[in-house]
């Protein structure tokens, strides 16, 4: 065997190589897709020792599977994490990750701009189940400091929010987490590991729906959680980890795995236990999409620039909120945590209200109107009436959301041709306005 | 002899710099490959504890295991010696479970045993541990798992979806 020179790769040749090396017995150069429920175990012992977590092994392919393997630690690695553990979706995905380290009682401070799907499991489903949780504007450094209670077991944002386009000052939220001695976890969904790792910057967490840039193509539903292996689960504030776990034979899941504790305990309780585990051939195609990430990411980002440029010219756009743009208040945010780029979601608002939102979407000919963002196709959704209307009015005022809000995820299709489309639609949205038809949020959401 | 949890130990002043010293990814292979007896200095009885994980993993990838512990009389199946002195044996590692102020005297009975390796767990610290055996012309390895760096280099690691760093496009040989 010829042993691997320990060379620091870049990231590019990571993201077409890391989590898999040619495999022993076939040398197959593409991840196999290993489309199989069940492993044969070589014998008695050995299938104990997996079981017990004594041996790495496969058993069963809702907790371990070669290709969902091959995936987890491609993402794990690109993010500079002890490794990833994959999930169904990203909202499965941030679901285990809150119950691996919380129990009723416990308190999470979350942003309020967060993911409207995010937004809905914290407050209703995370109350369900005892935790309490807390929303505060991101941008405020001391409001997350203020909301902090002797509970308080975890600081949750987004690298970049939605569809306000906040930047996480991730650093300065970090030192207020583990002032407490609490974790960070970040959803870094919209910037990728390409445009930010926030493990560089003192998160400890980072969880991703791969359903968007990571597949990249619009046809799998996945998520990820990885962990960067140095936070103190021993520090007292989590015996849920750190004590001998009774729904693990009594398995003292940080004392014996240390830097692997959070992603085992993670696997083999909450993956095995939620049930929301990746299929195969969706880790398949995720990683043919992480494959082309870097070269993707810089045309979305590239398209975006130019997209949000064309907009904030227009007479019938009120404001465009890209935090890509020379003049965005997340500018210097921007250039520490994304300097090659603010990724390619972001939100603008139409003059007119929700008469004009309606006219502009349905003038598209190539924007496609759906809830979804990350594809390499370019999408156009209107927040209101879609992804945030399970939220009510003062929330959707704290997300930032008005009637006239038009959020887009810029494709790779060829700028001139999204330019010509958007331009299409504001023209429609501006004979709207002259109807006189207006709106605002809450009538909207009623 | 109490075992030191993977995590719980006081590392000394070693600085970070000093830390990647002993952690040389040639070093470590060099050692995973041509070691055959492996002392582990604080290994336990007690199937939950850290040690034995490690014990228990090296022993089923072919590695010849021996307890060192005064508390104990067997582990993984191997009678357990009090002390390095009284191995009556080569072993070509000692792996060392214990809080770091203990280890600069088993680097000295390292030593003197004429081991070729002082390997200090995840969490065990000792620059001056170190330093000890590495001028009795001992390969020295700090804060890294055996097993893990069996599992890394040579195992199945990369099957819980964990991050090993390893990069390249060779087949890999047979496990």
């Amino acid at each position: 065997m010829t042993d691997l020179d320990p060379r620091a790769f870049g990231f590019d040749t990571r993201a077409v190589h890391a989590g898999q090396r040619p495999d022993p017995y076939t040398g197959a150069r593409a991840v196999p897709i290993f489309q199989t429920t069940s492993f044969v175990f070589e014998d008695a012992e050995s299938a104990a020792a997996y079981f017990n977590l004594q041996e790495y092994g496969n058993t069963y392919s809702r907790i371990m599977n070669p290709t969902v393997a091959a995936f987890e630690e491609r993402v794990g690695n690109l993010e500079g994490g002890a490794g990833g553990v994959a999930f169904a979706s990203g909202l499965a995905a941030q679901a285990a990750a809150f119950f691996t380290m919380l129990q009723p009682g416990d308190h999470i401070v979350a942003s309020s701009a967060l993911y409207g799907g995010s937004v809905t499991q914290l407050k209703h489903l995370s109350r369900k189940l005892g935790l309490e949780v807390t929303f505060v504007d991101p941008d405020r450094v001391d409001a997350w400091r203020q909301a902090l209670r002797h509970e308080t077991k975890l600081l949750y944002g987004e690298t970049i929010g939605n569809p306000g386009g906040n930047v996480l000052d991730i650093q300065a939220v970090a030192d207020v987490a583990h002032g407490i001695g609490a974790p960070l976890m970040i959803d870094n969904t919209f910037a990728t590991p390409y445009l930010c790792r926030p493990i560089e910057f003192g998160a400890d967490i980072v969880v991703h729906s791969a359903t968007k840039f990571i597949g990249g193509h619009g046809t799998s539903i996945g998520g990820v959680v990885v962990e960067n292996g140095t936070f103190d689960w021993s520090n007292g504030r989590f015996p849920i980890i750190a004590d001998p776990s009774p729904a693990y034979h009594g398995l003292a899941f940080h004392e014996t795995f240390g830097m692997y504790g959070y992603l085992m305990k993670l696997r083999a309780e909450s993956l095995r236990d939620l049930g929301g585990c990746m299929s195969p051939f969706n880790a398949f195609l995720f990683l043919q999409g992480l494959e082309t990430l870097p070269l993707r990411m810089e045309r979305h980002v590239a398209n975006a620039v130019g997209v949000a440029r064309f907009l904030q010219q227009h007479p019938a756009v009120e404001s465009v909120r890209y935090a890509g743009l020379p003049d965005s208040p997340y500018q210097p945010l921007v250039a520490k945590y994304l300097p090659r780029g603010a990724g390619a979601v972001f939100a603008f608002d139409l003059r007119g209200g929700r008469e004009a939102g309606r006219r502009f979407i349905q003038t598209l000919q190539l924007w496609s109107h759906l809830a979804n963002v990350g594809d390499a196709k370019s999408l156009v959704i209107h927040p209101a009436s879609t992804t945030h209307r399970q939220l009510s009015d003062d929330e959707l005022l704290a997300a930032g959301i008005s009637a006239g809000t038009i959020r887009l995820s810029v494709g790779l299709e060829t700028l001139d041709d999204l330019i010509w489309d958007l331009e299409r639609g504001l023209d429609a949205a501006r004979s709207a306005r002259s109807t006189g038809v207006d709106g605002v949020a809450r009538e909207v959401v009623a | 002899m109490t075992e030191t949890g993977v995590v719980c130990a006081l590392p000394d002043r070693s600085s970070a710099a000093e830390i990647r010293k002993y952690q040389d990814p040639r070093v470590i292979r060099k050692i995973l490959h041509t070691a055959r007896t492996i002392a582990i200095v604080g290994l336990s009885s007690n199937v939950l504890r850290p040690s034995n994980f490690v014990g228990f993993y090296l022993q089923r990838h072919g590695y010849r295991i021996v307890p060192v512990n005064p508390r104990e009389t067997e582990a993984v199946g191997e009678k357990a010696y009090a002390s390095l002195k009284d191995v009556p044996f080569h072993v070509d590692v000692v792996d060392v479970f214990r809080a770091p102020q203990f280890v600069p005297e088993v680097a000295r009975e390292a030593v003197e045993v004429g081991a070729d390796a002082l390997w200090l767990q995840f969490g065990v610290i000792s620059g001056e541990g170190a330093r000890i055996a590495e001028a009795g012309g001992l390969d020295v390895v700090m804060d890294r798992c055996m097993k893990v760096e069996h599992a890394r280099n040579m195992g199945r690691m990369h099957w819980l979806g964990f991050n090993t760093g390893m990069v390249g496009a060779q087949r890999q040989a047979t496990l």
